[in-house]
């Protein structure tokens, strides 16, 4: 027989025929590396879906939220300019006017802060205007008729036809105001809505020289404008007339940026949670194909081909990470749907769950990718299986390559780096994560490396028995060291590292409530009514808790230039909202809670030519100034030359009265100013008596009640926290089950010797302890690399990727560790239940086949 | 009559640390068609080495080993495990049946290799001839070893292969079980007129055979013909 007839065909049949019937008998075994999968294609699946549902919804309804295609407002009444412009377009297809003012209603004597919004008929163009009675939304036009919130007639018991009072006019109450576009839960809780007809605004006599008033212009365009093309080009020429222009594409953008953190952090648990699944797949693979190294000498022996024992296997993981990946695409779909439910009042639109194919294709994709690239370098350890391991073992196959190694290695970081950069859409964070996870791994190995090392070197040989058999098992051939060290550490590494960064975002978001917080604000308090304000407050009980001065100024000119020119120059790098805006500024000597140093010194040389002022790092930032450059603010008509001193950060989510710039005292007292007084009202009767004594006293006052605000915040940041809380203990659950597979795997390493000893004569509890020891060490190694890694990395984070302030939870070090040490050791006793419950030669068929 | 195994100067080492371990020196010896031939020798006398070598499994250091007339070392390891797969066939001291597949399908995989039809007709037969009709869809852990190296030998004899190679056949039986095992693996082998290599350290079941080649410490100590 000649060598040239020695040429064998793969059968393709008979490998999924081989590959079936071995993931037949092996389904237990293969339980938990399909579990792995489930759990991190589900997260995966449901993120990517709710966030392209979420994206959707913003840009269909983008529309409905400015109720126009685009708009132009501006603070102040159009100038000739502006008026040129609107007319060049073809003329406004309607306008408003909005301000802030208290209403009152005549019925029981209640008094509001509203937000007043006289409109023109028509408007809106897009969405719905919802009204109960439905007609009430034309009717309203009619002269002195009002929609109201329909929240306030709640509160105040009103019904249709009941009065309020605006300024000087009495307005008839048409219907309540349900939604309407461009309102959400806060800003509606602040100054809930009313909406009266365009032409009764005069008529309120509150609209004056000095009021805070947005005039609005709202357009229709055609079908041939291009709107981005509209907001290059008009944009820049309102802004020089303190005017802007709005699209609704620029709208969608906008909103979509509120949810940026939010979004941020489910991408970090939905990488988190592919990852686990990844080590879980890598953990039980590794162990599963080295239980089936011997079935591949066999096969090898009876004349299968290294292809053919390569591809029963491959095909078998894939066919695996297929199925996971249905499965999880299936629970992730349906997870989805629980993500509006939970975070309805928090969005201004209605959101509508669809189907994503996008998600549920890489869903299914990832299923298999990830499982053939982790299952890959234990699966080219059957390629280098000799035959020669049927007649005797051989505990070292023929290595396989470094090249075939490194080939996989750099496909599994070129996975990684694919998936952060879709999720992240960031080649630079992208790049950070997969540098990250590659330093813990090092990191990992290297400490589980010399652990060994160190424990050979120094080993206890005067300690008992099961002692020294434990050791022994950390570092004798056919260890399980590094392979649980590297599952343990990563696992309780992702873990603690969601822990660490939940708490940093929800430490964010925490409202803190006690008396010495305010509840009630007086806005607007002229200098002459300061005093006698206060005594107001005083005399019904209450404290003033704060009294603070507020001064209106606008930059003039910044290191040397004016700011008239800045606004035309188109090489500028200074932030244009800087130029255009008006400040509010107040003076003080010292940094308030929410305030830390960031350079400079405090401005107290309040004596110097120059002024040395106070900024916050953002406006810093964007008028790109550092300390020493010079600032010239327009104080109503006067010029004040100062000097930024100081820099500081400002943890703008406290809820207290922040400011951008602070000026020392002794130079603004006397400037034209307005205060603000805060106080906190114990019960709700409290604060309801002394708002209406308030408005009594002094109409122009607006008062802002904040306990309704925090109120709502408040349910707002409870539902956003159920969700990270839940999307993280989605995640922590993968990490759990990777960690079950895990040491669960290792004890079909542990079982021949389990079994040898206990026929030589091992007692059960000298098994048992020997078994505790051992997983003990490995999980206290484990657990406490992965949590001081993850301690690092979530200060990275919080750094460069949430922009907070890291404060360490505790929970990773006194929860997490010892738990998962405990349910390392629990795992690793319960391997050993059968060892000892059952005769040492049942043991071993049941266990080995 | 013609020589399908045909063993030439053979040697073997193996690296220990930073000694070279010699296992096999100078070993020379050729089997007819369809002969008996037994390799005996005490434990570490590299009998099972040298099985390993003229069935394919290994490589070899020095000397050529020509089986079913085709140079072993001119292979690369793929055309090795076909040339496994349609001319040689094993049975194990410890069975080595794949512990996933039933009775049935261990015996067919063999067919399934080569691509027949009718493999579970074949294997069922095969089964019959050993006696485990009622135990073809057992699993290797639901049998006992005297059934499982039954399941072995209708496994290396379903393809009807040249040659066939038992290493220690009985060596994890009792007396009794081996015996029948023994009877059953030599009236096969006559009824297919397969040539036999069986290695062993039990002389009754060398002396079965109608050669004996004795090995001690690597080297061929005598090769002898037996009267039968």
């Amino acid at each position: 027989m000649g060598t040239n007839r020695l040429k064998g065909k793969t059968h393709f049949h008979w490998i999924l025929k081989m590959a079936w019937r071995d993931g037949r008998a092996s389904g237990k075994r293969l339980l938990l590396f399909i579990g792995s999968i489930v759990l991190g294609i589900a997260a995966v699946v449901s993120i990517q879906s709710f966030s392209e549902n979420l994206k959707d919804n913003i840009a269909l309804q983008s529309k409905a939220l400015m109720g126009a295609d685009y708009r132009i407002d501006s603070n102040q009444p159009p100038s000739t300019k502006v008026q040129a412009i609107i007319d060049s377009l073809g003329g406004a297809n309607a306008k408003s006017i909005g301000f802030p003012s208290m209403a009152v209603f005549p019925k029981n004597g209640n008094t509001k802060l509203v937000g007043i919004r006289g409109v023109e008929p028509g408007y809106p163009f897009y969405g719905d205007l919802e009204t109960n009675p439905e007609e009430a939304a034309q009717t309203y036009h009619k002269e002195n008729t009002a929609l109201v919130d329909a929240t306030v007639m709640l509160q105040f018991n009103l019904k249709v036809g009941d009065s309020v009072k605006i300024g000087n006019t009495m307005f008839s109450i048409a219907g309540s105001l349900v939604s309407a576009p461009g309102s959400n839960g806060v800003s509606a809780s602040i100054a809930p809505p009313i909406w009266i007809p365009y032409q009764s605004v005069q008529s309120t006599g509150l609209v004056q020289t000095g009021s805070r008033i947005r005039y609005e212009y709202y357009f229709l365009a055609n079908a041939k404008q291009n709107l981005e093309e509209l907001d290059k080009v008009v944009d820049p020429q309102l802004d020089v007339e303190n005017a802007d222009l709005d699209t609704h594409l620029s709208t969608g953008q906008r909103l979509g940026r509120n949810y940026a953190n939010f979004g941020n952090f489910l991408n970090l648990v939905a990488f988190i949670a592919l990852l686990l699944g990844c080590v879980g797949i890598a953990s039980s693979v590794h162990i599963y194909i080295k239980e089936k190294l011997r079935s591949v000498a066999v096969l090898k022996c009876l004349g299968a081909t290294r292809n053919q024992t390569f591809l029963i296997y491959l095909v078998q993981i894939a066919a695996m990470g297929f199925l996971g990946g249905v499965l999880g695409v299936l629970a992730g779909i349906g997870l989805q749907y629980v993500f509006p439910s939970l975070l309805q009042d928090y969005l201004p639109f209605e959101l509508e769950i669809g189907f994503v194919p996008q998600a549920v294709i890489v869903g299914l994709v990832l299923g298999v990718l990830m499982s053939v690239l982790f299952a890959l370098s234990p699966l080219m350890g059957t390629w280098f299986v000799s035959p020669l391991q049927v007649l005797r073992v051989q505990e070292d196959n023929r290595a396989q390559s470094l090249e075939t190694k490194f080939l996989v290695l750099g496909a599994i970081v070129l996975f990684v780096f694919g998936f952060a950069f879709w999720l992240l859409g960031r080649w630079d964070f992208a790049l950070y994560f997969v540098l990250g996870i590659l330093f813990v791994f090092l990191v990992l190995g290297g400490v589980a490396a010399g652990f060994m090392r160190l424990v050979k070197r120094f080993f206890p040989t005067q300690w008992g028995f099961a002692a020294r058999q434990s050791i022994l098992n950390l570092f004798r051939p056919n260890n399980q060291t590094l392979v649980l060290v590297l599952a343990i550490g990563v696992g309780t590494f992702l873990i603690s590292t969601l822990y660490f960064t939940k708490d940093v975002l929800l430490s964010r978001t925490a409202v803190e409530a006690t008396a010495k917080t305010p509840n009630l604000v007086l806005m607007d308090v002229q200098t002459n009514e300061k005093e006698a304000a206060a005594a107001r407050i005083k005399a019904s009980g209450m404290e003033v808790l704060n009294n603070i001065p507020i001064i209106t100024m606008r930059m003039h000119q910044i290191k040397d230039r004016p700011v008239r020119e800045l606004i035309l120059d188109t090489t500028r790098t200074v932030n244009r909202w800087i130029l255009q805006h008006e400040f509010r500024v107040t003076y003080r000597d010292y940094l308030a809670n929410s305030e830390t140093t960031v350079a400079g010194t405090w401005p107290a040389d309040n004596q110097a030519d120059v002024i040395p002022i106070s900024l916050s790092e953002n406006v810093a930032k964007d008028a790109k100034v550092e300390v020493g450059d010079r600032l010239v603010f327009n104080v109503q008509g006067v010029l004040m030359e100062t000097v930024v001193a100081h820099i500081r950060t400002v943890d703008w989510a406290q809820m207290q009265i922040n400011f951008s710039i602070i000026f020392p005292s002794g130079i603004l007292e006397n400037a034209p100013q307005f205060h603000v007084l805060t106080t906190n009202a114990a019960n709700p009767e409290a604060s309801a008596d002394l708002q209406r004594k308030l408005v009594k006293q002094f109409p122009t006052v607006s008062i802002i009640d904040l306990r309704q605000v925090l109120q709502v915040v408040e349910g707002i940041l409870g539902k956003i926290s159920w969700v990270i809380n839940f999307m993280a203990f989605f995640s922590i659950l993968t990490g759990i089950i990777v960690l079950i597979g895990s040491v669960r795997n290792s004890k079909y390493q542990r079982i021949k010797e389990s079994v040898l000893l206990r026929t030589l004569g091992a007692k059960g509890n000298q098994i048992l302890r020997i078994s505790a020891l051992e997983y003990l060490f490995l999980g206290l190694l484990g657990t406490v690399l992965g949590v001081l890694l993850a301690l690092c990395c979530s200060f990275l984070l919080a750094r460069f990727v949430f922009d907070s302030v890291f404060v360490p939870s505790w929970q990773p070090f006194v929860i997490v560790l010892p738990l998962i040490t405990l349910l390392v050791v629990v795992i690793g006793l319960w391997n050993s239940k059968t060892v000892i419950s059952s005769p040492p030669l049942a043991v071993l068929r049941k266990e080995t086949t | 009559m013609s020589k399908i195994l045909n063993v030439t100067q053979l040697g073997k080492t193996y690296a220990s640390g930073n000694k070279t371990l010699t296992v096999l020196e100078d070993v020379s010896f050729s089997i007819d068609t369809g002969e008996t031939f037994a390799i005996v020798g005490p434990s570490g006398s590299g009998k099972t080495t040298l099985l390993g070598l003229c069935a394919g499994l290994d490589q070899t250091d020095q000397g050529t080993v020509h089986l079913c007339g085709v140079a072993l070392n001119e292979l690369n390891e793929d055309e090795r495990a076909l040339l496994r797969n349609r001319e040689v066939g094993f049975i194990f001291q410890n069975f080595q049946l794949l512990p996933t597949l039933t009775a049935l399908e261990n015996v067919a995989v063999p067919l399934e290799l080569q691509g027949q039809k009718n493999t579970h007709g074949i294997a069922a037969e095969l089964l019959e001839k050993v006696g485990l009709q009622d135990r073809k869809h057992h699993y290797p852990s639901q049998l006992s070893g005297g059934e499982q190296q039954r399941v072995a030998l209708a496994r290396a004899f379903s393809s009807t292969p040249s040659i066939l190679f038992a290493d220690e056949p009985t060596g994890n039986l009792d007396s009794e079980t081996g015996q029948k095992v023994v009877e059953l693996l030599f009236d096969l082998n006559k009824e297919a007129g397969t040539t036999l290599v069986i290695v062993t350290h039990d002389m009754e079941l060398a002396q079965k055979t109608q050669r004996i080649l004795k090995l001690k410490g690597g080297k061929v100590v005598t090769e002898e013909n037996q009267k039968l």
